[in-house]
This record gives structure tokens, sequence and C-alpha cells, in this order.
């Protein structure tokens, strides 16, 4: 069964939606379950699109607004994919006085990034801005696919950037 | 393996470590492990296995308070002081493993004496708590942070835990529970300050007849604050213990934590925490053999700062938009799934448990008269020691600063400390001695809030400061009520104005009026208090929002819409390197003669400042 025809959801593999159905079956039934239901869907795909949020609500019996409402309220729901890997650089008091402005701009300049622009044309990253991370004793810091990096300088981010190009190229 | 009251006590009895053993600790929480602690972890292992040193336990454990020195490594030798080993690399763990678990022979090189510039080989061994950053703190909600390992429930045992959740199930009624926490004079540390006991209180009618929920807070959303992370991470049983005191005491089967899904290692250890509980039947049905059964579930957040407003919470737990609603009826009356709830944050419990395992009377020996206890607090920004201080309330702002955290570094000038995050405020420098309680706190125009500590030196600006905490709660206000969702940008808007030097006259006060109206009529927390780092800059630092708005300059030069960038005569060699990288042709002069900037098309955005090679261009 090719992935679109009969699962409605035009990106991903068949496995991710055998995935999103059986997260879906777990936890429908339980109270209070949507918000788990759209963590889990957005686990399994990166993202929450509308082709997305239109199986949960059929799986569900839900209304797609109110799936829509709660997907956009939260800042971690996003409705677009995302790069492969993620950056982010916290922007919490301490991280600010820090510093973490000229941190993000080098970010900005390296992955040439346009203003409202997130993910890098060739797929590969995707730049937010995050709320404190509570690792403020090593204030600025940014955060990789998960890994704090602490003490940031602007010269710094070239070479972590890299590390991450590198794996790519390996990779490839 | 189900336990009685009885296999706690004994298990309490016996050290963390058997007393032939030595206890080898690594800081492995989310600053320790940011900073490098796992391959420090693996290398010590690695050392350990190849020297064959059989007597040596080797444990991870939560955070050790100073962010700072991470990754720090703890020995304990039986009967002798702990030694703490600073900024410890996988090749200094190798020398700690072949030096000092060999031989026994501490290696002071690596204590902090380094910090003193001590390094020689014959260094002297200087201890954690002979450090002014340990020896002004008072530790109770952080005393098993970084003592013990968090993901082993006999370690908790061992230091006392589960005693008081015992003491509360046999040996207390309901009732005096919550007397006990009353008089313990303990308040909300989750910033409004609320006491906890009368919290308890109001939603203790109709034990046993209606359903009840317990609720613990743990979006700690406030930036800056990362205590509740802290004791998530170090010692999460500190809080599972609570609940089910506070369950026992107004009656209710059934606790939700709500933690925030930015911090992933404290949901995993939560996760564990809670299974090992319930493996012991410390979770679960008829506790301790009583009729009594209490089960903890974990809900995640997902990135939305309002939903650490408690009505905000229960509606995001429920799985809905996180949106606030109004007060009364209060969550003790009608709270999750419209039953009857109390909500307390992270730190409030861990500080539950130690007061019905010491009793009242102990808890309101500390702090002072309308403040019990101590508060945790985070240190940030511009400060040489950084980390978390824990300290009796009362202790004033220039003790935590200049004694616990060594001052500003590099010999800047202290300038304010921020408390309360978005929803608090500035203190200047003059207010340093005012003792630090939820009232002081407030009649100076900040508040406790969560305990985020930021502290400011002369380089920031403090409109520039209010602008970054507007600029956070028109980010996240929910949009739900008018006051919060429009009047936050129009404050943020006219600050810009100041900002950027467009600032006409009236706008202050223009400002000052919009922050009074927004104050008192928001639905939630969020917008009351909203409004406060802008009052509170105003109130302190008035001077600084006229110099913007009149004499459009930023004293601190961090504003970059009103900086002038001027070329210095003597230095300029007429290169034009800045000439060609100047966006808006400001910039004019002749090869080899000094080049000047015009002022009126210089747009401001610092390119000649990046391209000059001789340090020509400056900021006035």
């Amino acid at each position: 069964m090719s992935c679109c025809k009969n699962n409605g959801i035009s990106i991903g593999t068949e496995e991710q939606y055998e995935a999103l159905i059986s997260a879906i079956d777990e936890l429908k039934d339980r109270r209070s379950s949507l918000m788990r239901i759209m963590q889990r869907a957005q686990e399994i795909y990166g993202c929450l699109t509308l082709e997305i949020q239109n199986v949960i609500a059929r799986e569900t019996g839900r209304a797609l607004e109110e799936i829509y409402g709660i997907a956009t309220f939260y800042s971690m729901f996003t409705l677009t994919p995302r790069g492969k890997h993620s950056v982010s650089v916290c922007m919490g008091t301490a991280c600010y006085v820090k510093g973490a402005g000229a941190v993000l701009a080098r970010l900005k300049e390296l992955l040439a990034l346009e203003e409202g622009q997130e993910t890098t044309a060739d797929g590969l990253f995707t730049l937010t801005e995050c709320r404190c991370i509570g690792t403020c004793g090593l204030a600025p810091v940014m955060v990789v696919d998960g890994e704090v990096y602490g003490r940031m300088t602007p010269d710094a981010v070239e070479g972590i950037l890299q590390k991450y190009r590198d794996k790519e190229a390996e990779q490839k | 393996m189900k336990k009685s009251v009885a296999d706690i006590k004994n298990m309490s009895v016996l050290p963390l470590t058997r007393s032939d053993r030595v206890r080898v600790t690594v800081g492995m929480a989310t600053c320790g492990l940011a900073s490098g602690a796992a391959p420090v972890m693996e290398a010590l292992t690695a050392a350990v296995a190849e020297l064959g040193l059989d007597n040596v336990d080797l444990k991870r454990v939560g955070c050790i308070g100073c962010c700072q020195h991470e990754p720090i490594v703890e020995v304990t030798y039986p009967g002798q002081r702990k030694v703490t080993y600073i900024k410890v690399t996988p090749e200094k763990a190798r020398e700690i493993a072949e030096v000092h678990l060999t031989t026994g022979r501490a290696l002071g090189k690596y204590t902090f004496s380094a910090l003193a510039g001590e390094t020689g080989e014959d260094a002297p061994v200087t201890y954690a708590e002979q450090t002014p950053f340990f020896a002004g703190q008072e530790r109770v909600v952080m005393s098993n942070c970084g003592v013990i390992d968090p993901e082993d429930i006999d370690e908790y045992i061992r230091r006392g835990g589960y005693q008081a959740l015992g003491r509360a199930l046999t040996e207390m009624a309901p009732d005096e529970i919550i007397e006990e926490v009353t008089a313990s004079g303990l308040r909300g540390r989750g910033g409004a300050g609320f006491p906890t006991g009368k919290k308890w209180l109001f939603a203790s009618g109709n034990r046993g007849k209606v359903k009840k929920y317990v609720v613990c807070n743990a979006d700690e959303g406030d930036p800056g604050a990362f205590m509740d992370r802290s004791v998530l991470e170090g010692d999460p049983h500190a809080v599972l213990e609570a609940m089910a005191i506070a369950g026992k005491a107004i009656g209710s089967d059934e606790g939700y934590i709500y933690v925030r899904a930015e911090y992933p290692l404290a949901v995993e250890r939560l996760e564990t925490a809670i299974a090992q509980a319930e493996e012991y039947g410390l979770l679960g049905d008829n506790i301790f053999g009583s009729d009594f059964s209490f089960k903890i579930h974990l809900r995640l957040g997902a990135g939305a700062f309002v939903c650490g407003e408690e009505t905000a919470l229960l509606m995001s737990i429920e799985g809905k938009r996180g949106e606030p609603m109004p007060r009364p009826p209060y969550p003790a009356v009608k709270g999750l799934f419209g039953k009857p709830t109390i909500i307390n944050n992270v730190e409030t419990f861990a500080n539950v448990t130690r007061i019905i395992a010491r009793g009242a009377e102990w808890f309101a020996s500390m702090g002072t008269e309308n403040s019990r206890g101590t508060k945790v607090f985070a240190l940030g920004g511009k400060i040489t020691n950084t980390g978390l201080v824990e300290v009796p309330m009362g202790t004033t702002l220039r003790q935590v600063i200049e004694d616990i955290g060594g001052g500003c570094p590099n010999g800047k000038r202290f300038k304010a400390a921020q408390t309360g995050g978005p929803s608090g405020g500035c203190i200047p420098a003059s207010l340093m001695d005012t003792p630090i309680d939820y009232d002081n706190l407030g009649a100076i125009g900040s508040m406790m809030g969560s305990g985020g500590l930021i502290v400011m030196d002369e380089d920031n600006c403090m409109v520039d400061i209010a602008a970054f905490f507007l600029g956070f709660t028109v980010d996240e206000s929910c949009g739900k009520c008018t006051p919060c969702r429009i009047g936050t940008k129009r404050m943020l808007e006219l600050l810009n104005k100041i900002r950027e030097g467009r600032a006409e006259q009236g706008d202050i006060e223009k400002l000052e009026d919009l922050a009074l109206y927004i104050k008192d009529n928001s639905l939630c927390g969020l917008g009351q208090t909203a409004p406060n780092p802008v009052l509170s800059t105003l109130r302190h630092f008035r001077d600084e929002y006229t110099a913007h708005a009149e004499q459009k300059r930023c004293p601190a030069h961090v504003c970059r819409g009103l900086a002038c960038y001027v070329i210095d005569p003597e230095k300029c060699i007429g290169c034009k390197l800045c000439q060609r990288a100047c966006p808006s042709g400001a910039i004019t002069g002749e090869l080899k003669t000094a080049h000047r900037i015009d002022p009126e098309k210089c747009i401001k955005c610092g390119a000649c400042m990046s391209a000059c090679r001789l340090n020509a261009i400056s900021v006035e």
C-alpha cells in the first residue's frame, strides 16, 4: 500500500501511520487524552500537518477545530515539517543579559535565514528561540537535538554547526 | 516488595554507603550533563574497573548547586569529610581514581583551591563548606539534591525519606496534618505566597464523599528559575511523598504532576521514581496497609507560559487550550474535572515532606515573622557564582549577591537584581540591604515569584530589560482577555518608541497609565503582573527612561536605535573599509584622510564598526 492512498497522510511511511493509529487507539478512551495523542503524533511525524490533524479528528471523533485550536495554542506544536536538526537558542533572562542575541544573530547569518524563516533551504536545520531551559548557570545556551551547549559565544557557533554537517556528510 | 512503616524506619538508620566503602558521586542533572558529566562518569567507571577498586560505590546524583563549576565529582571516605572536585575532565577523573581512590590522598589542586590559584601538587584541599558559596546556605529543600542517587529509592529512604508519609498515615488525623502545615507558616513557593495550610483547609470538606485531586505545578516557566527542575532531577521522591501526604490531608486519592516538556530529564526521573514508589507500595492501593490509596499521573506541558497559572494549568491537564478561568470559583471548590483541587508547586511540596518529618516548630524557627523557612534562588546573569542557593527567608540581597554570589564579575558595578521573572521587578543597588521575604519584596515593587534572581550590572539598560520582559508577556499572553492581549502590545510599542528615540512628550506617563490599567483589569495572574517589570523600573530607574525619551540617549549604550557611531579622526587612516561596508552610504571621506559618519543617513547597523581594523569607530 502506498503511503498516501488510503490513510490520508501524504508524508511519512506506513510504519509511522500505524504508530499513530495505535497511539490513538491506546489513548482515545482515556480522559483528557487529546493533547497526549497530539504530542505522540508530533513525536512520530515531527509535525502536525492539517492532514495529520484530520486523521486524529477522524479517529477520535473530535472536531478538527478543537484539535487545530490546541495545536496553535501551544508553542511546541508545529504545523509545518521541521528541518532534520533542531537548533534553538535560549532567550530566557539569564541568557538574554549574557548575550544570547549575538549568538542567535550569528546562527541566522551562518544558516542564511531570512527574517521569519525558520528552516534552512536544504532542510537540514530549523532554528528557533526557546524559553528558559533552566540551565541559567551556563548562560547563554543553545540546544541542538536535545544536546545542551553552554557558555556560548558567536564564534563557537560555526564549529558546532559543522559537527552536524560533518555527520550528514559521513552518512552520505 | 511492599514495605511497612517499620521497614522504612529500619532502612533509614543505614548509611547511604556501607561504612567499609568509598562513595564517589558525579553531579548528573541537566547542568552537569551539559558541562560534560557523562564522559567523566565513563572515565571513572572505566578507571575503577581497570584498577580493581572493588570498595568504590560510584553513583550518579542530582544538582549540587554550583553550576559554574560543573562537572563535579565528590569523594567520601568512611568517617571523613567529603572532598569536592570541580570542573572535572575525563583525564582529571582518571587521576582522581589513580591517586585519591587508590592511595586515599586527596588531590587538593582539583578542589576549590584551584579557584584561588593553588594548582600545585601540594595544594591543600578546600572543602565545599569552606567556600562562601556553600557556607552562607541553609539547605532544606535541597538537602538531598546532589547527595542521593535520584533513581534509587533506597537512598532516599536511607536519608529518612517516606517516614513523613508513615507518620501522616499512621499517627496523624487528616486535620492534624493540615494544622501542622498551617502552624509551620509555609507559604506557596510558586509566586503569590498563599499560605499552604489555608489552601488545604479550603479543600478539606466532605472527605471521602467527593472526588478530589492533588496537583503539583511543575510548569516552571519563569525564565531564570530552575530550582524546581533541580528538585525533580535530584530528589523526585520528596515531591511524590508530599503529594501523598496532601492527599491524605484533604481526602484525595489521585494526583497529577504537570511538568514542562522542556525538562525531559525531570520527566524521566519522575517516571522512574513513581514506578519505584509503587513497587514498594508507597504509592498505589492501601499504602502501609491503611485504607488510604493514592495514585500519581504525569502530564507534560507543550510550551505555554500561561499554563503556570493554576486555572490554565488545570485546563491543560484536561487536554484543552490552556486558557485561564475567572476566579472564583477557586480550584479548592471547583478545580480539575470540576472537582475540588489543591495546586502547589514543586518547592512547596518539597518543604511539606520536611515539615511533617521534623515538625512545624523546627520549620517556623527559620525565616521572618510572615515568611517562614528557606527559599531557593536561582542565581544567574552577571554574577560570579551562578547556581542554586538556599537561604533562610530574611537574608539580605547583599548577602546573597556579594557573599554567596561573589558579586559581579570583571569588576563591574552592580546595578539591579530582578526577581519574580516577567511578573516581578527590579531591585536597585540602594535597596540591597532589604531582607528578602514575601512582604518586603512586595513593598519595594517586586515579588518573590518562583525564585529566579537575575543580576544586572552597569552594562545592562533597564528600559531594554523592561522591553525584554514585556516582549515575553506579549508572546505568551493567551489572548483571552483584552487588557493583557492588546494592552501589553501597546505598552511594548511605547517602550520601543522610547528605545528607538521616537518618544514624544507624555509617552512615559501614557506607559504608566496603561500599566496600572492592565494590572487592575486583566483576568489572570499573567496579565495582572505583566506590567510589573515596567512599573518597577520606572520606580527605581526613572532617570534612564527620561534619558531615552528626552535626551535621546541610552546611558548603558545598549539601545541601538539611540546609538551614535563616530569615527576617531586620530585613529582613522582613511582605508575606506567602513565606507564599503556601510549599507546606507552614510560614510564619506577620501582615501587616506579621516572619514566621517553622517548621523542623518546612519541606520545604526554597526557594520562599520565590525569592518574597521583599527578600532577607530565607537558608539557614543
